[in-house]
């Protein structure tokens, strides 16, 4: 756990550094942009949403576009530990649009506050289910037909762009008039996410209730995870399926659940999105382009090493930094410098072996210094501590012929 | 009609059926490739970015429309394989975990595209001058069988699908090839036989990138419209999916995305065919019957998968 956390902030001062080399490289290709720009582009990137004079909003702005993609991460997170890898978010995240927008927007509740928030109660509940149910063709497809689910998960993903702009073409009484290929917003229906005055506080920005909903699944995730027998059930199976199947697990059921929640994750995710009376969603273009968020989920998860909690923070440090990428523009640098970045952060978080074995020498160092009973001891305990875990099994080993080498 | 039909299905599949042959090259080799999206990114911007600087520069090559197509596909290449090495030497050097080097790729390419693009041109896409797409042979006077062959044909069909017999007959006849695919398969004992894992690896996976960027040139030059943007589509992806389909190997992989691209050629043009409109089905209908294809298929034809054993593995030399 400790070594997770260390090795992701090493990703992250690494990722830093490389951008920092890269926007070097930047100021010096482009003549426009003077060579200490560099140093205030990097203060501006780091500064995120306390950049300007409107900190309260772009926090407030900053937590709320967070929100669906912790849910995106999360997705990918537990299909991850379930060993699989869930590219289908983008697909459930649409359907999860698709559903809660309908029922939301064809529900007019001006007015009517209890039925309002009923309405947006079961328009979540609703994009939830079928998040989870477009979750499932792919984990059903693995398991009774034994095909790879990243093939399943790509198809999907299209099927559900194309039947989002079919059945959004054909609500013609929920399109935006005067602005071609939009929906209404929830702002007309009266039945928008609950904002708790959150965006009294937030000076006006779009952040809502969604982001409590958002950290409380991630610790519900977190409990199934690791306090639950089912939870341990998709974790051995992720280890190993064949030893999950022999020790009487029924892998199959395990492999269409974790999909399914999985999938109910991103639908839930769009939800929070889209229910926000903010927010307007493009039906038209929405089977050309597969929402961005559901990729980024990828990266979320990468970044938290799979952990629920973790997921909370990646998701907010990427919101973070693209946040301070928008600020770079003052600075003779686009927006898309901050996209290197996070791209490079995540090419640096994939280096855990390299950087736990940097850190096994920083132990070897201190290991020869210090006595060596008392470093055998430790040693055991972190065996029996991270067992379960093979790459930190292999780390202590590491450890272990690290005191070895010492004696 | 038909001819249409045929011409526009090549030109869907021609860009897949290189690029999923690029997946096959990797994955044979061990290295799960993700970021064939990314190398098709990167790839396309490149070619596009040397074209339309030639273009400002010397006007006189305007005049060898096809030169400058295969100049720009190889440029494309050679781009495409180097920035696979940034995924081969994170993926086989250092042992990090394949998915996320991958990911990180697909996620740079853009990001560097649109910068360099906005920097340098002003726009998030460069757009090459119109006759840097132009048909290699143009026939309109031979019969309609001929005309599928000899006629608005582009010079990157001829030299992709020259590209994937060779490679793939060099894949499966050669010594070369097959150590390539002892290492996906058996890294091991391909090392204890005195190959070497980590040469294998890189080869497999720079010929993956260099077919990855060709195969995003030729994207965007014939189906694209020659605009280089920080996307080609998710058709990366979708050659991803046409390589898991074709179950790794090329002479499916070719029926796969022959199939495929037709199929998608349809929903493309349904419009337009008088029996598909009589059903009173919007294009949305069409457009995900390639995908709904692929899935009916895949459930009942999936029998042995020949996904390479020990693809996605870091090769560990103390694990003989």
């Amino acid at each position: 756990m400790k070594k997770q956390i260390t090795s992701s902030l090493m990703s992250i001062l690494v990722g830093l550094l490389a951008g920092f080399v890269v926007m070097m490289i930047i100021a010096l290709a482009s003549p426009d942009i003077a060579f200490y720009r560099v140093f205030k582009g990097m203060g501006l990137l780091i500064s995120g949403p306390f950049n300007g004079t409107h900190i309260m909003t772009n926090v407030g702005n900053m937590i709320f576009k967070a929100t669906p993609l912790i849910m995106c991460g999360l997705s990918v997170a537990i299909a991850f530990k379930t060993g699989l890898f869930n590219i289908g978010a983008a697909g459930q995240y649409l359907m999860g649009t698709l559903v809660s927008l309908s029922i939301v927007l064809n529900n007019d509740c001006t007015g009517k506050p209890a039925k309002g928030f009923f309405i947006w109660l079961l328009a979540v509940l609703c994009g939830m289910v079928a998040g989870g149910i477009w979750g499932c063709i792919p984990g059903f497809f693995k398991a009774i037909f034994g095909v790879n689910e990243v093939i399943v998960c790509i198809m999907t993903n299209w099927i559900a762009a194309n039947i989002t702009s079919w059945v959004f073409s054909a609500q013609k009484t929920i399109q935006a008039t005067g602005k071609g290929g939009y929906l209404i917003t929830t702002k007309a229906t009266g039945n928008a996410t609950p904002s708790l005055g959150l965006d009294k506080l937030f000076q006006g920005a779009n952040i809502d209730l969604g982001i409590f909903i958002a950290v409380l699944i991630a610790l519900l995730i977190h409990v199934i995870l690791n306090k639950t027998t089912f939870g341990f059930e998709l974790k051995s199976c992720g280890y190993n399926k064949d030893a999950s199947k022999y020790s009487g697990m029924n892998e199959k059921r395990n492999i269409i659940l974790s999909m399914a929640i999985a999938g109910a994750l991103s639908g839930l995710g769009a939800a929070l999105y889209y229910l926000n009376p903010g927010i307007e969603f493009n039906f038209n273009a929405a089977y050309m382009k597969l929402p961005d968020v559901g990729f980024n989920g990828i990266p979320v998860a990468l970044l938290a090493a799979s952990n629920p909690i973790g997921s909370i923070f990646s998701a907010l440090f990427v919101r973070y930094i693209n946040m301070g990428g928008e600020y770079m523009v003052s600075a003779g640098f686009n927006r898309y410098s901050a996209d290197i970045i996070i791209a490079l952060i995540i090419y640096f978080a994939g280096f855990t072996n390299l950087f736990s074995s940097i850190l096994a020498n920083i132990n070897k160092k201190k290991a020869e210094k210090k006595a060596i009973a008392g470093e055998n001891e430790k040693c055991v305990e972190n065996g029996n501590e991270q067992s379960t875990e093979n790459e930190n099994e292999k780390n202590t080993e590491n450890k272990c012929e690290t005191v070895k080498e010492a004696e | 009609m038909e001819v249409i039909i045929i011409q526009k299905t090549l030109m869907y599949a021609v860009p897949l059926l290189i690029v999923a042959l690029a997946g096959v090259f990797a994955e044979r080799s061990g290295v799960i490739n993700l970021a064939l999206e990314g190398e098709m990114i990167f790839g396309a911007f490149c070619g596009a970015m040397v074209g339309s600087l030639l273009a400002r520069k010397n006007s006189a090559l305007l005049d060898k429309p096809q030169l400058i197509f295969v100049l720009l596909m190889l440029i494309a290449a050679v781009s495409g394989a180097l920035f696979s090495l940034l995924l081969s030497y994170s993926a086989i050097n250092l042992k990090a975990d394949q998915t996320i080097g991958g990911t990180a790729l697909n996620m740079l390419a853009p990001a560097i595209v649109n910068t360099i693009a906005l920097a340098f041109f002003n726009q998030e896409k460069v757009v090459m001058p119109a006759n840097f797409k132009s048909y290699a042979i143009k026939n309109p006077d031979v019969n309609p069988f001929l005309q599928i062959f000899i006629d608005k044909a582009y010079i990157s069909t001829y030299i992709v699908i020259f590209v994937f017999i060779v490679l793939s007959i060099w894949m499966y006849k050669t010594k070369t090839g097959l150590r390539l695919r002892a290492c996906g398969e058996h890294p091991q004992a391909a090392a204890s036989a005195g190959i070497s894992v980590y040469k294998m690896r890189y080869l497999g996976t720079t010929i993956s990138g260099a077919l990855a960027g060709l195969g995003g040139y030729v994207y965007i030059a014939t189906t694209a419209g020659g605009a280089a943007e920080s996307g080609v589509a998710g058709m990366g992806f979708l050659a991803l999916a046409i390589m898991i389909f074709g179950n790794w190997n090329p002479l499916w992989i070719a029926l796969g995305a022959m199939l495929f691209g037709f199929l998608k050629c349809v929903g493309a043009v349904s419009g337009l065919i008088p029996f598909l409109q009589s059903t009173g089905l919007p294009g949305y209908f069409y457009n995900i019957i390639p995908y709904f294809v692929v899935l009916v298929v895949l459930a009942f034809t999936n029998g042995k998968s020949g996904c390479p054993k020990a693809e996605g593995i870091p090769y560990d030399k103390g694990q003989r």
